[in-house]
This record gives C-alpha cells, structure tokens and sequence, in this order.
C-alpha cells in the first residue's frame, strides 16, 4: 500500500502545527520522520490515525483520496499506530486489549476470546514477540508492552505502521530488538513510519528521511547523511553535539549515601540498599530505564519519603530524617524530573517561581512581608542570565516552552550557594539547542567545585556530563563505572547485570562478532547500541 | 464493627509503605470483643431460630452459650490481630481469608452477644436473612446504576434522585392506571430523564458531575416533595394508592429453610433484582459491550483509537443506569409502602453509592456489600423487637457506622475505573 499526504496543514487557532507538508511512504520502507519536540511530527500522525481532522490537504491511499473521520477510518484502511503513550488498558490482559474494538463474538454478543488468543500466537510466534495473551498488561515491561501495540496493529492487518517516539521508554537491548522487528515487517512488506528526534536511531533504521522543523518539512535526506548535518536540519543552525567539557578535579568526598532503602507497599523494596559517595567537582551520572527507582532516589535524599532507612550525608551531615525544607537550607538544588509538577507553578509569574523555595528569606522577604521589588529584580537578572526567552519576568511560567520553563528551574536551584546539586531528568523534552545550554551549566557548576547529580534515562546524555556513572535496575545499584563506558555494557546494566557480568559478556559479544564478520562490522551495520555511530 | 475482607494489593507497588489500617482496625475490633462480647458477655443462652413453626421442613434452632462464644471469638480475632501485625511488619500483605474469617468471626460474637443480653433471647435467623434481602433491593438497583455509570467514566451522586424520581413516577402512574405494571415502567423512564440530565450536563457540557449529581438530588428531592404536597394530598385516591406488587412464591422452592424465602419469595422487583445483578455482571465481564463499557472507563483514549465512540458509549450507559435506578425505586411504593411520602428514599442512594464502592465496582461484590447495608439496618428492627438493652438510638446508627468503615477503606485497596469523573474531550 502506497500512502500519500499532499499539503496537509492543520491549524490549532492561531497556532501552524503543520504548514503545508508533503509525505510519500511506501510499502516495505521505512521512513523517518526527524524532528524536535514540538515540531509538528506526532499532530501529523495523529491527522494520518484519523485522530485530527486536517485544516486543509488530503490523504492518498493507492492513489485515491481517502478522508479520515476516526481511527477506524484509518485502521480499515490498513493504517495502524503505536502512540508514544500506550493506548493500552492496564487491567486488561494482553488478549482484551488486542480484542477492542475488534472482538470475535459467541451467539448473544458473548466475547469469544479464544480467537484473539490463537491470532496473537500466531503473531507472537512468527516474528518471535514473546507474548503471554493472557497476562495482564500492567504487569508486562514496556518494551512487551510496545509488542502488545505492535500486535494490535497487525491483528487489524495493518499495512503502514506509525510508531510515534518508540525507543524513549526502551533500554538499549530493548531498542535493539525493536530494530529487528523493524526490519522483519520490513521484509513482509509494511512500510514503517518512525518517528523520532533521536538521530543515531533515525540513522540505523530508516530508509528515507524526512526532517520536520516549526511543522514544515525543511528536507528529504538519505541515512547516510552525516549526524551534525542532520542535527542542523533538525535545529534550523548549526550545533555542537558534544560538550568537550573539561576533565574532572574531584576534591574532597562530600556526599556519602548508605544502604539507603525505600521500601514499597507490597514488600518489594523500591530502592534497595544503594550505597555510593560522590566528591566535589565531580558528577555522577544515574542511568537507568525509567521507574527503576532513580525517582525514590532523588526523593529519599531531598526528605521526601518518610520510610527511607540508611543514611545519607553530606560534609558529615545526616540528611535522612530532617524536613524538606532543612534539607534545602543545607545547600541541595534539586531539579525534579518533571517540571509541570514538582518543578513550576504553573499559573505563577516567572518572577515567582524563581524564588519558590527562597520565599520566605531575605533579600526576598522581610518578616511576613514579601518584597515584589526585588523579587522582579532578580527575576530579571536570571532572564537575562539563562536566556529564557520571554516578553517578561512576569508572565505566568506556563506561557513558555518547554526548555524555557527548565532554564528557570535551573535557575532557581543554580543562584544560590550550593554543596549539591542533584537535576533529574535536566533535558527532558527540551530542545537542541537549550540541551546544550542547560548542559553548560551544569558542568559549570561541577568546575565551581559541588558534587552533581544527575538522573537521565536518555544514555547520550549520561555519557556526555558523567564522570561516573551508576546504574539502577529494580531499586538496587549494579554497580558504579567509569563515564566512557561503552552504551553495550551500560546497556546490559540497565538489564540487570551487575557491571562485572557485563563487561564480560560484552568482552565475549564484541570478540564473537569479530569472529563471525571476519573483523567487519557488517553484522553490527543496523546495531544502535554500538560506538560506530559516535 | 470492621467487616472486613481486608486485603493488602501486593501487586500495586504504590508511593506509600506499610499500611498499619488493616491491624489496628482488627485490634480495635478485637478489643471491643474482648471487653464487650467475653467480659462483658451475659450469663444466657442465644437462640437462633432456624426454621418457624409455619415451615414444611424444620430444623433444629442453634443454641449458643453467649459468654463461652464471646470467649472464643475475642481469643480468636485477637489471633487474627496478632496474625496481620506480624505480617504488616514483616513487609507482607494479609491474607484474604484472614479478613474475611475476621469479619464473620466478629458478626457472629457480636450477634450471639446482643441476641444474649436481650429480654427474649431468641431470634428467626430466617427472618432476619430474608428481611435483610427486602431491605437491600433499592440499595441493590441503586449501587448497579452506579456500576453502570462508573464503569463508563461517569461518577454518578444523582442515585438517590434516580430511585426517588422512580419512587413517585411508579406511584402516580400505578394509580392512575391502575395497574402496578405500568408503574414499574414508568419508574424506569423517570430515572432515564433525571440520568439524561446527568448524562447532557457532566458528558456535552463538561460540567462537574459531581456537582450536577448533587444539584439533581436537591432537584427530584424538591420537586416530588412539591408535587406530593400539593397534588398527591390534594386527590390521594386518584394520585397516590398504587396497587401493590403482590409476593410471588414458587412452590416447593420456597420452603427450602432460610434462602427458600430469600430466592424464591419475592416480588415481581426481588426477583428482576437477581436477574439484574447477573445480566450486568455477564455483560460486562464476558461481552463484547461490556469489554468496551470497561475500556472507555479505564482509559478513553485508548478506546478512541480503537474506534470506540466514548462519548456515546457513556451516554448509553448513563441512561441504562438511570432505568435501572428508576426501577428499583418503585419498590419503595410498589413493594415496601403504598404511597409516596416527600423524601421516602431517606438518602439510601448514597448508602448505594457507598455499597458500589465496597463492591468494588463490581456488580456483585455490590450486591453483597449492599446486603450487608441491608442487614445492618434489619438488626435494629430485629433487636428492638425482642427487647435490648442497647440503646436504640445506637442501633439506628448502625448502617452508617458501618458504610463509613466500609468507604474508610477498611475493606483495604479498591481500584476504581481510572477515568471515573473525569470529562473526555478530544484535542
């Protein structure tokens, strides 16, 4: 099946989401579409899903014009997607949720089970998914779970398959074998549109790439293409993709964590006695695949969780047991993984948010009164200072962008003395161009001689700030390793090896490679997780 | 009183950790045994009759000896209480059957207790079963239009406007027709209406659906009261003396000892009660409508991209939930009394909607826990029939008390349809 988008525009009130955008996919293709956060690349699926109705353009399916009114225009057409949110019901089994919308029935409208269960079989064996038709959902992994989407698609005969950001809830194993699942589809004749801003990913899988900026398409590029020229396309300038930050000079070890344990509600520790230290100027990278415990990490230190037990110190100071509130008046700047919730006050001004935890001590307040001068003052300066762009400190945060709005939690956590500073998630859906920024400033605060850390669920951005880098997999450390670990050996990690196991498993993978390709890399030419990319 | 079926999830892996709920309520609980039903027990013999002397086949009635019950009961539930603590502690969940044990443990010290310091010590056991059943009919339609509602995503507070709508309609159609059939049907279409202002207000208008739930409660509430004050008493001949249903009772089946008069001597509306309690259950578990009823109630984008309409599906089965209500509020004037009385539902569609969440959204897990609602309430009129020394009014407290500890989350983790209240608007 050959899909067409001929001028597809969708207007969202005074806002171009997508300006005007052509698309050709093919069967037996893969084609990517590149872009930021924002640029337009999920409302175009979702105008493609029958989701949005678009402003203006239309949609060819062989050649014909076909519009869509809902999603079940587009399935019976053979278009499936597999939405970056799973559209999945988390107490329903795997084969419930393959059913909906699409349910054999018995006489009297009685679900007949039975059939969705041998059809997911027969998917599962034949592109060797794994998948249990009876487990329940919410107990699965996401990458299982990103199968049960798959599945869903090709139950309906699914002949163009959308996968919307399918590698950002993946470890590097998991993204590896979504790969070749790409590349069985492939060989069956779907055609595959992947949509991503990850470029090494974009660059292993795709056939044909098409690069989206501000919802208008800026170019067509073959894969081969190098990774800074598609970063600019993408950026719309050019930017540098690493840091060359300076080497570490680590002082003295200031932050010494113990045994530290969060229990959970049924028992199961969510954060099991992870010991490490980290030293001044230095930082420490947390990799892990997200829900692994780095969240009840981050909180445990900041006094956040009432039940931890261990201890937690810093310059000599236990830290487990105080209040929040002390916590932070020891110097911890904390930037929470996501911003809209723990991070800003949404409908608050710039000016407010950047004095959240700071509100009710001089210069900002005096006695119970506040001082809305200087307040402003310094929201000012810290404008000017991080580049947040925007018409005035006293906006409401919510007005800006989402790298904005984390340049003034960085802000905040930044301007004032610190002896730690812990950022979660500092990037998340930000783009390029403040990733770099933001990444500047945190390895200015590491030289300024505080011990950081970081949380990241995206390795690229673990490898470029850490120093060290300590994995997490289901609440318990396996092991803390040097920053210029290979992404294959912190990729095991994230699966639960403990760092020895996999340095020697990957010792082991990389020689047998060598062995079976005669030195070439043509067996690793699709792999992502290698170092051929960098 | 904790009637509790107490479970920790230990699949659920929340923020918090180990909830002490479940063993201090047991050791309050048994506590109160100890001191009240073993110290306190009367010197008497309880006597619980099991068949009457009208009944074909007869049964030996159960004697139990009050202060050797209470003994046993309190060392028993203070084992139970010992069991949870050790348990909480060591990290790990409580066994269902625990709870359950527990719960049935303590109903029967309690019974034995208060049947023993009675003047009359001696009760029908048969009587208070099937009483409770009557009782628990409208609390039982009332708690599956609930389900209905709650499952599709649409918290429904308009329950008691429902039963109370199908109250009136069934009494003034049944009069003036005469016939108490058409005062069924009729009940069922006014819970439809008051459910379609529910279903225009909270799923086209966005509007809180709590809020529009209270508003229409305060509505019928008003209005019927209007109506019975004004027309109904003008001309009650013609306007308020429906005909009733009469007791249907199927030979044989009905003399089976204690549930032969629960299942199979029932009104016209007892007997739809069962039939409804099963339908709903199959359909939404078992059915292709129900599958769809769920998912639009978990997650209804996830439905939408499976091409289910969301909106109509909740739609539909808000209006369902209303017949359903509606129906069961004809029992009031139909089955229970003969005429309608200004606010006769006397607030039981909340006790319905707390009997919902007992159930666990689950129509039958509703079902028993609105016999329980019904049993609780049938005690006290058992009770001050042969004499207590508790005070009455502490009896007529007792439905409450225990719809409190039953909502409290005494009954440990309910998991209620993740959409539930919340409006869905597409992008």
């Amino acid at each position: 099946m050959k899909l067409e988008l001929q001028g597809i525009t969708k207007r969202f009130g005074s806002l171009v989401a997508n300006d005007n955008i052509d698309l050709v996919v093919n069967p037996g293709e893969v084609h990517c579409l590149l872009g930021e956060n924002g640029a337009g690349k999920s409302t175009l699926m979702n105008v493609l899903y029958g989701l949005y109705e678009p402003t203006d353009g239309q949609i060819l399916v062989d050649g014909k014009p076909v519009t869509f009114r809902g999603p079940g225009d587009a399935m019976a057409v053979g278009i499936g997607m597999v939405h970056q949110h799973f559209m999945l019901i988390p107490v329903f089994t795997v084969a419930e949720n393959v059913a909906l919308g699409d349910e054999h029935t018995k006489a009297g409208g009685i679900l007949d089970l039975d059939k969705t269960r041998a059809r997911i079989r027969e998917i599962s064996d034949r592109y060797g998914f794994d998948v249990d038709p009876d487990a329940l959902v919410e107990d699965l992994p996401v990458g299982v779970q990103q199968r049960v989407e798959i599945i869903k698609a090709l139950v309906r005969k699914a002949e163009v398959l959308i996968l919307d950001e399918p590698t950002a809830v993946l470890t590097p194993q998991e993204t590896d074998e979504l790969i070749q699942i790409i590349e069985e589809l492939k060989a069956g004749g779907t055609a595959i549109v992947f949509i991503s801003h990850k470029l090494r990913e974009v660059k292993a899988v795709s056939d044909v790439i098409t690069v989206i900026r501000r919802g208008a398409v800026v170019g067509t590029v073959e894969p081969s293409a190098s990774t800074s020229d598609l970063a600019s396309m993408m950026v719309g300038r050019q930017v540098s993709l690493s840091l060359n930050k300076a080497p570490a000079t680590p002082g003295d070890t200031t932050f010494v964590v113990r045994n530290l344990t969060v229990p959970g509600s049924g028992g199961q520790n969510l954060l099991d006695n992870v010991s490490f230290e980290i030293a001044k100027g230095e930082i420490l990278a947390v990799a892990g695949v997200q829900g692994n415990g780095q969240t009840e990490l981050t909180e445990a230190i900041l006094g956040l969780h009432p039940h931890a037990s261990g201890s937690v110190q810093l310059k000599g100071k236990e830290l487990l047991g105080m209040k929040v509130k002390d916590i932070i008046r020891e110097g911890v700047g904390f930037v929470p993984e996501d911003r809209k919730i723990d991070g800003l006050v949404g409908s608050f001004s710039i000016a407010e948010n950047m004095i959240l935890n700071w509100y009710n001590e001089p210069p900002f307040a005096k006695g119970f009164a506040m001082k809305p001068s200087v307040v402003l003052k310094n929201a000012q300066e810290k404008v000017a200072e991080f580049d947040v762009r925007t018409q005035s400190a006293e906006a409401p945060v919510s007005t800006l962008s989402g790298g904005n709005q984390q340049k003034v939690v960085l802000a905040r956590e930044l301007s004032r003395p610190l002896n730690l500073f812990i950022a979660s998630q500092p990037t998340r859906g930000v783009d390029v161009g403040s990733i770099e920024f933001l990444h500047k400033r945190i390895v200015a605060e590491r030289d300024a001689g505080t011990p950081v850390m970081i949380v990241s669920t995206e390795l690229d951005e673990i490898s470029e700030l850490a120093d060290r880098i300590a994995v997490l997999h289901g609440g318990e450390l396996m092991g803390v390793v040097p920053g210029d670990t290979s992404r294959d050996v912190l990729g095991l990690m994230m699966a639960g090896m403990t760092a020895e196991e996999a340095l020697r498993q990957d010792a082991s993978a990389v020689e047998e490679r060598n062995r079976a390709a005669g030195g070439h890399r043509a067996a690793g030419a699709h792999r992502v997780t290698g170092e051929e990319d960098r | 009183m904790s009637i509790a079926a107490t479970v920790t999830d230990p699949g659920v892996a929340g923020p918090s950790t180990r909830n002490w709920k479940a063993p201090i309520g047991f050791g309050v609980g048994a506590l109160i045994a100890l001191f009240v039903f073993a110290i306190g027990g009367p010197a008497a013999t309880a006597v619980f009759r099991v068949s009457d002397d009208s009944d074909r086949f007869r049964l030996a009635d159960i004697a139990l000896p009050a202060n050797v019950v209470g003994w046993v009961v309190a060392v028993a539930l203070i084992a139970i209480a010992v069991y949870a603590f050790l348990q909480v502690r060591g990290g790990r969940g409580i066994n269902r059957w625990a709870g359950i044990a527990y719960a049935v443990l303590f109903v029967v010290g309690f019974l034995t207790w208060v049947v023993g310091i009675a003047d009359r010590p001696s009760i029908s056991l048969a009587g208070l079963v099937a009483g409770s059943v009557t009782l628990a009919i409208p609390l039982i339609f009332g708690s599956l239009s609930g389900v209905l509602c709650e499952r599709v995503g649409v918290v429904n507070i308009a329950i008691e406007g429902q039963l109370l709508s199908g109250a009136f309609a069934a009494a003034v159609a049944a009069s003036v027709s005469g016939n108490a059939y058409v005062g069924l049907i009729a009940a069922a279409f006014a819970g439809v209406l008051v459910s379609l202002v529910l279903a225009i207000f909270s799923i086209k208008y966005l509007v809180n659906q709590i809020i529009v739930g209270v508003v229409l409660n305060v509505l019928v509430s008003g209005l019927t009261g209007f109506l019975a004050s004004t027309l109904l008493s003008r001309d009650s001949a013609t306007f308020n003396s429906p005909p009733g249903l009469p007791e249907v009772r199927i030979p044989l089946l009905a003399d089976i000892p204690i549930i032969g008069p629960i299942l199979f001597q029932q009104s016209i509306v007892g007997y739809f009660m069962y039939a409804a309690v099963i339908v709903i259950w199959i359909g939404l578990y078992r059915t292709k409508w129900g599958l769809r009823v769920r998912a639009v109630g978990e997650h209804p984008q996830a439905a939408d991209t499976m091409g289910i309409k969301v909106n109509a599906t909740r739609f539909w089965n808000v209006l369902l939930g209303g017949a359903v209500a509606g129906f069961g509020g004809a029992f009031f004037t139909l089955v229970s009394v003969s005429s309608f009385t200004r606010d006769m539902t006397a607030g039981q569609g909340y006790i319905a909607l707390a009997a919902l969440i007992f159930g666990r959204w689950n129509p039958i897990g509703a079902f028993f826990a609105a016999l329980l609602f019904g049993f609780a309430t049938n005690l006290r009129f058992v009770l001050s029939i042969i004499g207590t020394d508790v005070p009455s009014q502490f009896l007529a407290m007792l439905p409450y008390i225990v719809t409190i500890l039953a909502v409290a989350g005494l009954v440990g983790r309910s998991r209620p349809p993740a959409a539930g209240g919340i409006p869905y608007v597409k992008e």
